[in-house]
């Protein structure tokens, strides 16, 4: 009988200490989610509703405009299409480069390829920081210096290291039948990699290129350092100019980070899976 | 087989344009970073040899050395709050419902950039019609502090921001490492009567040290290297009482344009993230848990 009774109690504890764990879970989640929801309701206020109302009130009515007028005369849509741009050049290239060099790597046989993969992999400790100023002082030498070309040349250069390291881990698990049968079958080296190889490849080069473009969408320093001309700058840099001219103005710095941050929202809700199997798989990029 | 896949001129058009990116963008730099540092230089003008006076400098720059003692701190709660992360990962991966959902929120604040949260975590500190001291006069807190501007408070508020924005990061690959376990012997612990802390705490955790030695390099090496986060947050301030290495080395090379200054800044930025990433590695050498 007292067993009974202490095998109840006992999964009466384990139902609270299961209680207890989820609301641990759910405040983490709140702690990480709510500060976004904020933010979208402060992008919805009037500044009379921020300086004179609870910061926790809901938008009395919702200021869309605010949309509106920072996309129409903040450039944020000029910030914006500049954003686009760069990072689809420069996803693609990288994307497209990294294949070359992995397949290179995987599939072929030379004397240096241990020697070359060894110099991505440690291409990838660097930290920007100690490459930026000989970079600035390149770049100018080359003419090169607010010109979008060195935006989109480092961008790949910083990113080769780490879309290779993915797409590797990758390419040693492909079989390699059908490329060996295509040799035999008297197949170039091209038609295999561009129409055997790459497109057997296509899940991985998916997790890869929303990895770079989360990146490439949200890097700053080198925009920052190397793009003066206000018609060339990203939304990183490009909210911060705007942001410097409307300090006081929340409704529109709200709707600026809210138009910054969509675009990765919309490809965190089709692509996560991607997105976590990318970041697990890449987990030492510091 | 083998003729055609050994075809000198495919393997230099297929590596080449890579590998010259990267020699001409990563590794020329940083070895110019160090020569540069041997320079007096504004950038512009000519460079003088002035030998290894920048870094006698800085070993007697006390700005340096605080914004040095600033990295090093964030380094360490970095590494401390691991701990909180491997606590989080560990109950996901117990049998919980809606794991993967939470999973997913924990990882958003990760994908925005670090300028739109810096942005957003100034409202929230805002003194006056931010989010925290709203809160806090709620519950009663009388002239609840100014944040980032407090010398004595800004490194802790930064380092909330880089919490929540690197919390979804770490738990993802703990997740992944946890997920990976056998679950045989998991199984067999609990028939000899373990509890789930002892299981988690005596056969989980010693099972993915590998994994967890390599997020304290990435923690570690990742907190040197911040920047984006603090210059927009704070830019050093108030008065230097958040600068870090990185931004230190920036303001030295693009405010006051000494670019050899800056760049030996930036070579020991290099060294002690390479020394810290070798030292790490060396202590993981045996393992082979994470896959990359």
């Amino acid at each position: 009988m007292a067993s009974l009774a202490q095998a109840k109690e006992n999964s009466t504890f384990a139902k609270i200490g299961m209680i207890l764990l989820y609301l641990a879970l759910i405040i983490v989640a709140v702690f990480q989610l709510y500060p976004l929801v904020w933010l979208f309701m402060f992008s919805l206020k009037s500044n009379s509703e921020v300086f004179g109302l609870s910061p926790f009130a809901l938008p009395q009515e919702p200021q869309w405009e605010n949309y509106v007028r920072v996309w129409t005369q903040g450039n944020i849509d000029m910030y914006f299409f500049n954003s686009v741009w760069i990072t689809l050049v420069s996803v693609l290239l990288t994307v497209l480069l990294a294949s070359f060099v992995t397949f290179a790597i995987t599939r072929m046989r030379w004397k240096f390829s241990k020697l070359v993969l060894a110099l991505f992999m440690i291409g990838y400790m660097v930290p920007i920081h100690s490459a930026i100023i000989p970079l600035f002082d390149f770049y100018l030498k080359l003419d090169l210096i607010d010109n979008p070309l060195s935006i989109i040349l480092s961008y790949v250069a910083f990113n080769l290291p780490l879309t290779i390291m993915i797409l590797l881990g990758f390419y040693y698990t492909l079989p390699r039948e059908v490329e060996e049968a295509a040799v035999v079958d008297g197949c170039s080296v091209h038609r295999i990699f561009f129409q055997i190889t790459l497109p057997m490849t296509t899940p991985v080069l998916a997790t890869t290129a929303i990895i770079n473009m989360i990146y490439n969408w949200n890097e700053f320093i080198f925009v920052n350092t190397f793009i003066s001309s206000d018609h060339l700058k990203t939304l990183t840099v490009g909210i911060q100019n705007f942001i410097g001219q409307y300090l006081t103005d929340w409704g529109a710095i709200g709707a600026t980070l809210v138009i910054s941050i969509i675009p990765i929202l919309i490809a965190f809700l089709v692509l996560s899976d991607k997105i976590v199997e990318g970041i697990a798989a890449g987990s030492v990029k510091g | 087989m083998n003729k055609v896949m050994s075809n000198k001129v495919v393997i230099a058009l297929y590596t080449l344009p890579a590998l010259i990116l990267i020699l001409a963008l990563i590794y020329g730099p940083i070895l110019l970073t160090g020569y540069y540092g041997l320079m007096d230089w504004n950038g512009i003008g000519a460079m003088t040899f002035i030998g290894l006076d920048n870094y006698v400098e800085l070993v007697q720059d006390s700005k340096f050395w605080e914004s040095a003692l600033h990295s090093f701190l964030l380094a360490i709660f970095s590494t401390l709050s691991l701990a909180i992360y491997l606590i989080i990962s560990l109950i996901l991966a117990g049998k919980i419902k809606g794991s993967n959902l939470l999973r997913k929120i924990y990882l958003i604040p990760m994908l925005l950039s670090s300028v739109a949260i810096a942005q957003l975590w100034i409202k929230i500190y805002d003194p006056n019609n931010g989010m925290l001291n709203s809160l806090l006069q709620t519950l009663g807190v009388e002239n609840p502090p100014a944040w980032l501007a407090d010398p004595n408070l800004v490194l802790y508020a930064i380092f909330v921001a880089i919490l929540w924005q690197y919390a979804g990061f770490y738990i993802i690959i703990y997740y992944a490492a946890l997920k990976g376990l056998p679950e045989s012997l998991i199984e067999a612990a609990k028939i000899d009567g373990a509890t789930p802390i002892q299981i988690a705490y005596k056969i989980k955790v010693p099972l993915i040290a590998g994994v967890i030695k390599v997020t304290i390099v990435l923690a570690i090496v990742g907190s040197l290297k911040y920047f984006d986060l603090i210059y927009v947050m704070t830019g050093g301030g108030p008065n230097g009482a958040s600068e870090v290495i990185a931004s230190y080395m920036y303001k030295k090379a693009f405010g006051i344009y000494d670019f050899g200054y800056g760049s030996a800044i930036a070579f020991f930025l290099l060294l002690i993230t390479l020394v810290v990433t070798w030292l790490t590695r060396k202590l993981t050498a045996s393992e082979d848990e994470i896959q990359y």
